[in-house]
């Protein structure tokens, strides 16, 4: 058996290899050999990634954390690249190329005639790469490369369609928004090299006590400094806010899904948007150490898990509909986060993944079976024509509300058990919310649901003539990662909470007791599957999907008339509460600021005044000393004589010597 | 007797004369030229009043140069004026500004 | 006898290019440009001997030269690099290898004088990084400004004479000063006893002066206008997206990629270690102008119609980055009481210019090509570039992502650099450059957006023809130096260590 280090490194190469080979002799191969060639890269990459998680878990194989090469030594800092290949690390390089591999096989359906095919199939190759990259680093700058590729191929991604101007706008969006968190990161990141001496996380973490009750601060103004730890939290969770979306950073995701849709559901939905939590995951050693950083993760995502699941209630679009719930169950996971419960948080981005890919990929399906339409009020009654796409929506859906036993029931229903029992002030509120949010989940999901399979058609007759099941290619990811979506919570939730995380996730159970909590009164994944039947969490989803089903299935007018009783209430949502008209505003702000500045500051003034003002006085001057220059020769002699009696003069008057 | 003073204050104001007439004159280099030998004038005359005052003839031998000088510069003036004239076709003094700037 | 390779290095282009002002018949072009390649190439090739050779774990200057040139007054021709300069120089020949390349396609007339002035002024920038006499140093910094103001005045583009003349005057008005604080150091010099008074000019002389703190703040200014209008700082920078507007693509190359480095080397080999303790007294005015580089000058990138303005203002603010990373290191000793953090910020300063160079030249190289085609600067002329260049919106994508300091690209690595380290000195300076992350990618992805995405809307547009031949070999050389250090800029810092240690120790030794 190979070593883990030649595991890891031929699991990251070989979808380098791949892109960059497709990248750069695309052009020059066929469709066939571009996707073979991109499949089997993914998938090999894929079973790598298998590999090391089963030595790791079956063969107790020691993590393995090593230096490749030094990336450069600047002052006493020395930035290394290298891995670490932990169970963290290893699960998430199994989502990333298992949900990977998924998708390159749905895109050879779905891409088909599109002229950009060879492209496609560069681009997410590269950014399964690019995912490992972030996932395998020992350090925090390799963490920011990650960062940063998977965002510039997100950004590529979204605007794959470059000559639609929404996807233009969209990414470049996107990309702004993403640079604001990165701020935040590489502050956290400078941060962390001021207090620590090194970006390495081992060492890092070894240093987190003395740090922590060195005292050391960081000086805001003169009489306020803030501790360096929750310093370098703060600044590095804004990252994740802007990388995972979270409130006020969320824009750009809804407008992300401008992209094809495979990628919504590799990128957008499964794997680099769930980034942020990985990070908080991965540096639990440190955010342990800041009660501070906690509550404002928890603030965050409570907000998000909220206010996202709202407005994806009055959203029309079948894509931007689970764009928000994405939203809205990444404040699940940061909920997690927020109450100290990685593990959870992990587990709920490992469900996630399966049942949110399934949504996506099933939503492409229908609407490529739709020629490209994405209204969902320009469907209905699907049930009777694509029966697999409906029965694999139908498993994803009931995943994703939490129905027992499949994913998301484990999943979110302990993250809602961690909340309860988490003894950390306003986790209460918190709870409410969560518990509030599974209602609103459930509605937003099944309105989606029932309004797209089971409401009266409303298609044209041509396009009901033509609809049809997709493509096996198409079909098989999907039934896949249905029934991964039926059964991961089920299989996982064993492993999760009896300590598969220790060793790679830290967290301080005298002040965060809540997940050794869960720990001890797990009873085994059947036991709670049957208790979740008894709980609340259950009865607010079987809520949402009545109230869903009375509302777009039996009396389909009710909605219009409760839009129309809430008139307030539906201008909010279909605002998203306003922060796109924010951050528009901001935007012109800062046009009009630096156009002032251009030319008022720099034109009129600097230049105007400064620059040009100096030749033009110069001019002036020299024109009016010109007029003494008539050309006539009787001026010339008059002032010579003038001049020559005004020397006389001044030598008579002042040298007595003379008279 | 006629005392310095006299021949002083004659030649200052054949020089005065001399000056306002290359001031005032607007219109005729021949003018121009003329004032010019005023105001040599002006000066031969002072010398020949200070050669006799003062008893030394170098002064006196001093205005034959300048006459003779005053005769080639009037010579060569008047040449330049007529070259000046083939040229421009004119005389006068206020149109001759090329030295305007 | 060894190898007088830094005078090679000057003189050989500067030979070879005055003598291609022999073939000025249009007909020999052809010839030209292929003898051109042939003085370039050899000068590429002892630069890169020149690195290779280098010893980067001593700080002293290397590769000395010294001969007699005016004894009356004590001035020699005295050579000499360090571990700041290497870099610089090859840089400078590289630069040039590419301006000559990318002439054969956008110079058709007066092809002869076009190449000669760049490899005249290839040689004069070597002198201006080599030269260890304060008069020599002189000399070559005022003869660049002759090739340069050819390059724009007759290459140029319709409002050349206007740019000229600001370019000329701005940067003349600065080199005077210097000449007065040169004369003033070497008087200084030759009442100070015990310096060799053959040594009078030496700028190493010079660094061991010691000044009063009042004679320190008058040389800082004298030398401050000098090298901050090169550089450019902010106020004095206006001259700059007029003479870019208007120059040439080669000529904004070499303005970008190493005249305005030329403002920088100024700042390390004068300013700094000669009046260390003017310096520090303006430390934070200067860090303050850096900053306001940084964010107002890239808030008036954002509302920049003309690609050539705009990558022009992006240029000066990231030279914000560069003087910042200069100017942060005394608070950093200050706050830290350790020297690594200032060596880290004066690495990363180095590492900016020369990454900026590289990137700000690539920048240019990809807006020439565009407006060899189709002859319009203006974003808005565009839209759909990619549908017809696909090549060309790769490389330049890679180069519009290194202009913001994307991570595995060039531009990251001097960034991050000084950001981590004027954290050290104070958290408002390390934001305040860390806004260029936010600011740097909105107007340069604007553009991107603006030109090579979108429809084709126009035909002309349509009509355009992918790069190819000497265009993809240009910007792949440019390319490979810029993913290269991303990846790996450990040798570049390895370079800068000694001699970054070394001045760092210098400027925190009080002269007073």
């Amino acid at each position: 058996m190979l070593d883990l280090k030649s595991l890891a490194l031929a699991t990251l190469l070989t979808p380098l290899a791949a892109a960059v080979f497709t990248g750069v002799l695309g052009r020059n191969l066929s469709k066939s050999w571009v996707h073979t060639l991109c499949i089997g890269a993914v998938g090999v990459a894929s079973i790598l990634s298998c590999s090391i998680l089963t030595s790791l878990v079956f063969f107790q194989t020691e993590a393995l954390n090593i230096h490749l090469y030094t990336w450069a030594v600047a002052g006493d800092i020395s930035f290394q690249a290298g891995l670490l290949i932990d169970k963290l690390t290893a699960a998430m390089m199994c989502i990333v190329t298992f949900i990977s591999f998924m998708v390159h096989i749905y895109t050879v359906g779905y891409m088909r005639d599109d002229a950009g095919y060879r492209r496609f199939f560069s681009y997410i190759t590269l950014f399964t790469f690019g995912m490992l990259v972030l996932v395998t680093s020992n350090n925090f700058l390799q963490l920011f490369f990650g960062w940063e590729m998977v965002g510039v191929i997100s950004y590529l991604l979204i605007g794959f369609w470059f000559h639609k101007e929404s996807a233009t706008v969209a990414n470049f969006k996107a990309f702004i928004i993403n640079r604001i968190g990165d701020f935040g990161f590489i502050l956290g990141i400078a941060a962390i090299a001021y207090g620590f001496g090194t970006l390495d996380y081992a060492r890092v973490f070894s240093q987190v006590e003395t740090v922590a009750v060195s005292g050391q601060a960081i000086m805001l103004f003169n009489p306020i400094a803030i501790p360096i730890i929750p310093f370098a939290c703060i600044c590095l969770f804004i990252g994740a806010m802007g990388k995972s979306a979270q409130v006020p950073l969320h824009v750009w995701l809804p407008d992300s899904m401008e992209g094809p849709t495979p990628i919504s559901a590799l990128i957008h939905a499964a794997t680099m948007v769930t980034a942020g939590v990985f990070m908080v995951a991965r540096l639990s050693a440190l955010f342990e150490h800041s009660a501070f950083a906690l509550h404002f993760i928890l603030l965050i995502g409570t907000l998000t898990c909220l206010l996202m699941g709202l407005v994806a209630l009055v959203q029309n679009d079948i894509k931007r509909i689970i764009a928000y719930s994405t939203l809205s169950q990444l404040g699940y996971m940061m909920i997690a986060m927020g109450v100290s419960a990685y593990p959870i948080g992990i587990f709920h981005l490992v469900t996630h993944a399966f049942f949110k890919a399934l949504l996506f990929l099933g939503a492409g399906s229908v609407i490529m079976a739709l020629h490209h339409e994405q209204n969902i009020w320009q469907m209905g009654d699907l049930k009777k024509y694509m029966p697999i796409t409906y029965i694999t929506m139908l498993i994803g859906s009931l995943a994703l509300i939490g129905f027992p036993p499949f994913a998301g029931f484990y999943s979110k229903d302990l993250i809602i058990e961690a909340v309860k029992v988490s003894t950390m002030p306003g986790a209460s509120i918190a709870y409410y919310i969560a518990l509030g949010s599974v209602l609103i989940t459930a509605l937003y999901t099944f309105r989606l649901f029932f309004v797209v399979f089971h409401s009266k058609a409303t298609m044209s007759v041509e396009t009901i003539s033509h609809l049809c099941e997709p493509s096996l290619n198409i079909r098989l990811p999907l039934i896949v990662l249905a029934l991964l979506s039926m059964s991961a919570g089920y299989l996982l939730v064993g492993p999760l909470l009896q300590g598969y995380f220790n060793g790679s996730i830290t967290i301080n159970d005298a002040l965060h007791p809540g997940f050794a909590m869960l720990q001890a009164h797990f009873q085994g994944a059947f036991a709670m599957a049957l208790q979740g039947f008894w709980q609340l969490p259950f009865y607010l989803s079987m809520a949402g999907v009545l109230i869903a089903w009375l509302c777009y299935v039996r009396y389909p007018q009710l909605s219009s008339h409760i839009q129309k009783t809430f008139p307030s209430l539906n201008k909010i949502l279909n605002h998203k509460f306003g922060f796109d008209t924010f951050y528009e505003k901001i935007a012109m702000q800062g046009m009009s600021l630096g156009r002032s500045f251009w030319q008022q500051w720099d034109n009129k003034l600097i230049d105007g005044m400064g620059v040009n003002g100096t030749a033009n006085a110069i001019d002036h001057i020299a024109n009016r000393l010109r007029q003494f220059q008539t050309g006539h020769l009787y001026h010339y002699a008059f002032f010579m004589i003038l001049g020559f009696l005004l020397l006389i003069s001044w030598m008579l008057l002042t040298q007595p010597g003379v008279k | 007797m006629i005392a310095l003073s006299d021949y002083l204050t004659f030649s200052a104001i054949l020089f005065g004369l001399g000056v306002a007439g290359i001031f005032m004159n607007r219109k005729n280099v021949i003018t121009l030229l003329m004032c010019l030998e005023l105001i040599l004038l002006s000066v031969s005359t002072n010398f020949i009043a200070f050669s006799h005052y003062l008893h030394d003839l170098e002064g006196q031998l001093f205005v034959f140069f300048i006459l003779t000088v005053a005769a080639a510069e009037a010579a060569i003036g008047l040449a330049i004026l007529v070259v000046l004239f083939r040229k421009k076709g004119t005389i006068n003094v206020d149109k001759m500004d090329m030295l305007k700037g | 006898m060894t190898l007088p390779l830094l005078s090679l290095l000057i003189w050989l282009p500067i030979i070879g290019g005055s003598s291609l002002l022999l073939f000025k018949k249009e007909s020999l072009a052809g010839w030209v440009r292929g003898f051109a390649l042939l003085i370039a190439l050899p000068c590429l090739g002892l630069s890169a001997y020149m690195l290779h050779a280098f010893d980067p774990t001593r700080w002293q200057m290397q590769f000395q030269e010294t001969h007699t040139w005016i004894p009356n007054l004590n001035i020699y021709y005295a050579l000499g690099i360090d571990g700041f300069s290497a870099p610089l120089i090859a840089l400078s020949c590289f630069m040039t290898l590419l301006v000559i390349l990318a002439s054969y396609r956008s110079v058709k007339v007066r092809v002869a004088e076009y190449l000669a002035a760049f490899l005249i002024m290839q040689g004069l920038m070597c002198g201006v990084f080599s030269a260890l006499d304060a008069v020599l140093f002189y000399s070559f910094w005022e003869a660049m400004l002759i090739p340069m103001f050819l390059i724009i005045g007759i290459w140029g583009g319709a409002n050349r004479l206007y740019a000229t003349m600001k370019f000329f005057l701005y940067t003349f008005l600065g080199s005077v000063l210097l000449l007065v604080v040169i004369i003033y150091l070497q008087i200084l010099a030759r009442q100070t006893p015990g310096i060799d008074p053959s040594a009078t000019f030496n700028i190493l002389t010079y660094h061991q002066l010691s000044l009063s703190l009042i004679a320190q703040k008058w040389v800082f200014l004298g030398l401050l206008i000098a090298f901050a209008v090169k550089v450019p700082m902010w106020p004095v920078h206006t001259w700059l997206p007029d003479a870019h507007v208007e120059a040439p693509t080669g000529g904004s190359v070499i303005l970008a990629a190493i005249l305005l480095k030329m403002g920088g080397y100024g700042f390390i080999r004068f300013i700094l270690p000669i009046v260390p303790n003017a310096s520090q007294a303006f430390a934070s005015g200067m860090v303050s102008l850096s900053l306001i580089a940084i964010v107002y000058i890239a808030m008036i990138a954002i509302v920049q119609k003309d690609m050539k303005k705009l990558i022009a203002y992006s240029s000066i603010s990231h030279m914000g980055v560069v003087t910042l990373g200069f100017f942060t290191v005394f608070s950093i000793v200050q706050r830290s009481g350790s020297e690594s953090g200032a060596v880290m910020s004066l690495q990363g300063a180095m590492v900016q210019m020369i990454s900026h160079g590289l990137v700000s030249a690539a920048l240019f190289f990809s807006i020439g090509i565009l407006y060899d085609r189709l002859h319009t600067r203006l974003v808005n002329d565009y839209g759909g570039v990619a549908h017809v260049m696909p090549v060309f919106a790769t490389f330049f994508m890679l180069f519009v992502l290194a202009n913001i300091g994307m991570p595995g690209t060039a531009g990251f690595v001097g960034e991050f650099l000084i950001i981590v380290s004027a954290f050290k000195a104070n958290i408002w300076y390390a934001a305040g450059a860390a806004t260029i992350l936010i600011l740097g990618a909105s107007y340069t992805l604007w553009m991107y957006k603006q030109v090579i995405f979108g429809a084709v809307f126009q035909p002309r547009i349509s009509a355009l023809k992918d790069i190819q031949g000497t265009e993809i070999v240009l910007l792949l050389l440019l390319a490979i130096p810029i993913l290269t250090l991303g990846f790996w800029p450990a040798p570049l810092l390895e370079m800068f260590k000694a001699s970054s240690e070394h001045l760092v120790g210098q400027i925190l030794q009080s002269k007073i």
